[in-house]
């Protein structure tokens, strides 16, 4: 029975990771270069310019939901099953939703890298 | 790509293994919280692992905000994922959990597939603008040498 929490709770953790880190790629994209921001206008006008991004508050509402996703999966399953499985799985969903919503070039060299993750996490899970 | 990028995704890459690996120590201590009683989650937050594992993914956080505002998203997940590698030593030599043999070929498998993704360039969202930017350009320099034939 844990290991079906496990996997449910790895599940959630997966969802809201890829949602979140959609949202969050897209937000920093919007802010710009980080590093060249701050030497520009300061760390303070960097930090405002990014709390102030609605995409950036909703990709962090996001990842809570998959931070307590977590909590609750480390309480009932191993570090190094729980991790490597909901970040791999993580992995590929943000390939797709990378290639569908971002537009990043998701060429043949990153799918064959998804597939061995992919393989991996099989592993992982056996 | 400088050393300076380079060195933000190593930090994204150990914040992460080590605040990870610092809750679930700290939730093994906490032991299994009930559906029933999910206020357990919160008191968690108390247990001295668990806070310093949350101060490390914050810290994790800042490093990929930070990465991710001039890389790609399946370029930095990736090209930090030498980070499964530090769990599972983080698992086997600090928390003394069991890592069988499949799951360390597991292990080699997933950071052999990111490999893969690392020699490629970081940022290619833009690399379509800009190909569709010169694109234009041909086409308007070439429509500019038709109106002057």
């Amino acid at each position: 029975m844990k290991g079906v929490y496990t996997w449910c709770a790895i599940l959630a953790i997966v969802f809201a990771s890829v949602v979140g880190d959609v949202l969050l790629a897209h937000a920093m994209k919007q802010v710009g270069d980080v590093g060249a921001l701050r030497r520009r206008s300061g760390l303070v006008a960097v930090i405002r310019r990014t709390l102030g991004n609605p995409n950036f508050l909703l990709g962090v509402m996001a990842m809570a939901v998959a931070f307590f996703s977590l909590l609750f999966a480390l309480s009932w399953g191993d570090v190094s099953l729980v991790a490597p499985a909901a970040a791999s799985l993580t992995f590929i969903g943000n390939a797709i939703a990378a290639k569908i919503f971002l537009h990043e070039r998701v060429d043949r060299r990153r799918w064959i890298a998804a597939c061995l993750v992919a393989a991996g996490v099989a592993l992982l899970a056996g | 790509m400088n050393l300076r990028n380079y060195l933000v995704l190593a930090g994204v890459t150990v914040f992460a293994a080590a605040g990870d690996s610092m809750l679930s120590h700290g939730m093994k201590q906490v032991g299994s919280i009930s559906l029933n009683h999910l206020q357990g989650v919160i008191f968690a937050i108390l247990n001295p692992w668990v806070a310093v594992g949350i101060v490390l993914l914050l810290a994790f956080f800042a490093t990929y905000m930070t990465a991710l505002s001039w890389a790609d998203l399946t370029y930095v997940l990736p090209a930090t994922s030498l980070g499964y590698v530090l769990l599972a030593l983080a698992a086997r030599f600090l928390l003394h959990e069991h890592v069988s043999p499949l799951r360390w070929l597991g292990i080699a498998l997933i950071t052999g597939g990111v490999g893969f993704v690392a020699g490629g360039p970081a940022l290619t969202e833009h690399l379509d603008r800009e190909t569709a930017g010169v694109t234009a350009e041909g086409r308007a320099a070439a429509g500019v040498g038709a109106v002057k034939s």
